[in-house]
């Protein structure tokens, strides 16, 4: 069921030929759902403890490049918790702490010797609530661009711009680049965080519930912005609307306590999805 | 029904009726002392009080030298005392938390923060001013600083606690290596919070009497001498309640109402300031 992938493969290549998680059981029409992208990230045996708790249970699954992977799930089902583990933002919490492998372009990022801070620049991430830090508009998005590059003032303006208008927030705030970034209604607080990611130029960007305190203008707008920024980036997206997920992503996973219960394209996932757990909670019969 | 409401109608009333009570009870007193320093100082808040030095009985003067050396020890104080709290404070909120050596030092904190200054003012006198066989003012502005820490150290962490972990973690996911994060970031969004803090430690330490008796003494002249005793308001005005000369008392009431001033201005400014920081969100 390996099929070959069109991307030339980094130098490891083997360990990329599979997207993981796949039943055996799957129907004869496999090849139509194989992903054409080359993959990104790889999760291999990904186990997850706060403290004594395991809430990932050995997950494998491979993660598209320039493609939309929603996890999707019941509350407590680890797709948060899959998530921080790809930048490690858990580390924040001392007691907290993963097993296993995740590979960025074949380098096991939960490798002791990682550089956090570097690991985190290349892996960008939005919350479920808008953080705006407590500063300008412009300093907002300057901030990240000041840590990792020394630019010229003229420089860092153009690149607050890029990413503004990237995240489709330019046309609004571009006349008050000097206001706080708290005084941005929700939507735009969101957007604003998106843009102070996609500033940094990161490669994989992770969006936890990205939409789900905004109205649902806003949520529209998120869901283009995904859409328009796909080509560039390597997206995960953790959400509780399945709409959502069949809206915007590629592939979608689907866990339920600390299981990867399914993982494959969207379509097959909420029109014939292969496990009955699946099939039950996309068409709302739990969760 | 009716029984049972008009019960508990009587009783909402008796409590509430004592609670107001309890409340002009206490305020009545605070009326009494702002009123007592009022009478009695207004007539002494004159030029001479801030241009002319402490006298001797009988004589023309001022508080000019008092006010001085208050107002340098408590600066002193509060330039050695903020930072070491403000770093304190750090360690507990950012770096401690719930470690071992963190909860040692908040349980010595809170009995430093309650600790009577009179033991502050005598530990100083054993540690300072014994050894150099005279009492300084650095050793009054010393032990003040010792009464500034807990308080900074305690509002600084009451604050940085306050500021949201996902606003931590928005700062972290961007690869913002933890110091940064700190100082751009948690003393940012906390900021306000902090200075009201210093601005209370600085009201509290401006009326400390009991570790200046012990450490800087007092002195008749004006003195800029840190090495030697300074003269600073809350001594003389207990000196000078406490003598039996007129004019002397005179002075003290000022020198109250001065210090009840400085205190109520700090206090209504820290205030404002919080206000106008939660306005602002």
């Amino acid at each position: 069921m390996n099929q070959a992938v069109t991307t030339p493969a980094p130098a490891r290549a083997p360990s990329y030929m599979r997207i993981a998680a796949r039943s055996d059981s799957a129907p004869a029409d496999d090849a139509a759902v194989a992903p054409r992208a080359a993959p990104k990230v790889e999760i291999r045996d990904l186990r997850f403890y706060y403290k004594q708790f395991e809430a990932l249970k050995g997950i494998n699954l491979t993660l598209a490049d320039k493609c939309v992977t929603a996890f999707i799930g019941p509350s407590g089902c680890g797709k948060s918790t899959l998530l921080r583990v790809i930048n490690r933002i858990y580390e924040l919490y001392p007691d907290q702490r993963a097993s296993g492998e995740v590979l960025i372009d074949g380098r096991n990022v939960l490798a002791p010797g990682e550089d956090l801070n570097l690991l985190r620049a290349r892996v960008g991430m939005v919350f479920q609530k808008p953080t705006p830090f407590p500063m300008s508009i412009y300093d907002n998005i300057a901030f990240g661009l000041r840590l990792y590059h020394d630019l010229p003032q003229s420089e860092l303006d153009g690149r607050v711009e890029q990413a503004l208008r990237r995240a489709a927030l330019w046309d609004e705030v571009g006349g008050k680049l000097r206001q706080s970034g708290l005084s941005l209604s929700g939507g735009q607080q969101q957007r604003l965080c998106i843009a102070r990611a996609i500033a940094l130029e990161p490669e994989v960007l992770l969006l936890d519930e990205p939409a789900s305190a905004l109205d649902p203008i806003s949520t529209a707008r998120i869901e283009e912005l995904i859409f328009a920024l796909k080509s560039d980036y390597c997206i995960v997206i953790v959400t509780h609307n399945m709409q959502q997920a069949a809206r915007t992503a590629d592939y979608t996973a689907f866990m339920y306590l600390g299981d990867l219960v399914e993982f494959d394209t969207t379509s097959v996932i909420f029109t014939h999805p292969n496990k009955k757990q699946t099939e039950d909670y996309v068409t709302g019969r739990f969760g | 029904m009716a029984a049972v409401y008009a019960r508990r109608r009587i009783r909402n009333i008796v409590a509430m009726a004592a609670a107001i009570v309890a409340t002009v009870l206490g305020l009545a007193w605070l009326a009494s002392i702002l009123w007592t320093v009022l009478r009695g100082g207004i007539g002494a808040l004159d030029l001479d009080l801030f241009t002319k030095m402490t006298p001797p009985p009988g004589s023309d003067g001022g508080l000019l030298n008092a006010i001085y050396g208050s107002f340098v020890m408590t600066g002193i104080a509060t330039l050695v005392g903020t930072p070491v709290g403000v770093l304190a404070g750090t360690y507990l909120a950012e770096y401690g938390r719930t470690r071992r050596l963190a909860e040692v030092v908040r349980f010595v904190n809170d009995i430093l923060l309650s600790a009577p200054s009179i033991i502050i003012g005598l530990f100083v006198y054993a540690v300072m001013v014994l050894p150099m066989k005279h009492f300084s003012g650095i050793a009054g502005a010393m032990a003040l600083a010792i009464i500034v820490v807990p308080i900074v150290l305690r509002t600084t962490e009451d604050m940085l606690n306050l500021v949201p972990a996902s606003l931590r973690e928005a700062a972290a996911a961007l690869g913002t290596p933890q110091w940064r994060v700190i100082v751009a970031i948690s003393y940012r969004a906390a900021l306000q919070g902090m200075v009201t803090g210093v601005m209370l430690a600085v009201a509290r330490i401006s009326g400390e009497t009991a570790p200046l008796l012990f450490t800087a003494l007092n002195n008749q002249f004006w003195s800029s001498d840190l090495n030697a005793p300074m003269a600073n308001l809350p001594v003389v005005i207990f000196q000078f309640a406490l003598s039996p000369y007129e004019d002397w008392q005179r002075l003290a009431l000022g020198g109250a109402l001065l210090i009840t001033l400085v205190v109520l201005g700090l206090n209504i400014a820290a205030r404002a300031l919080a206000n106008w920081g939660s306005s602002k969100k």
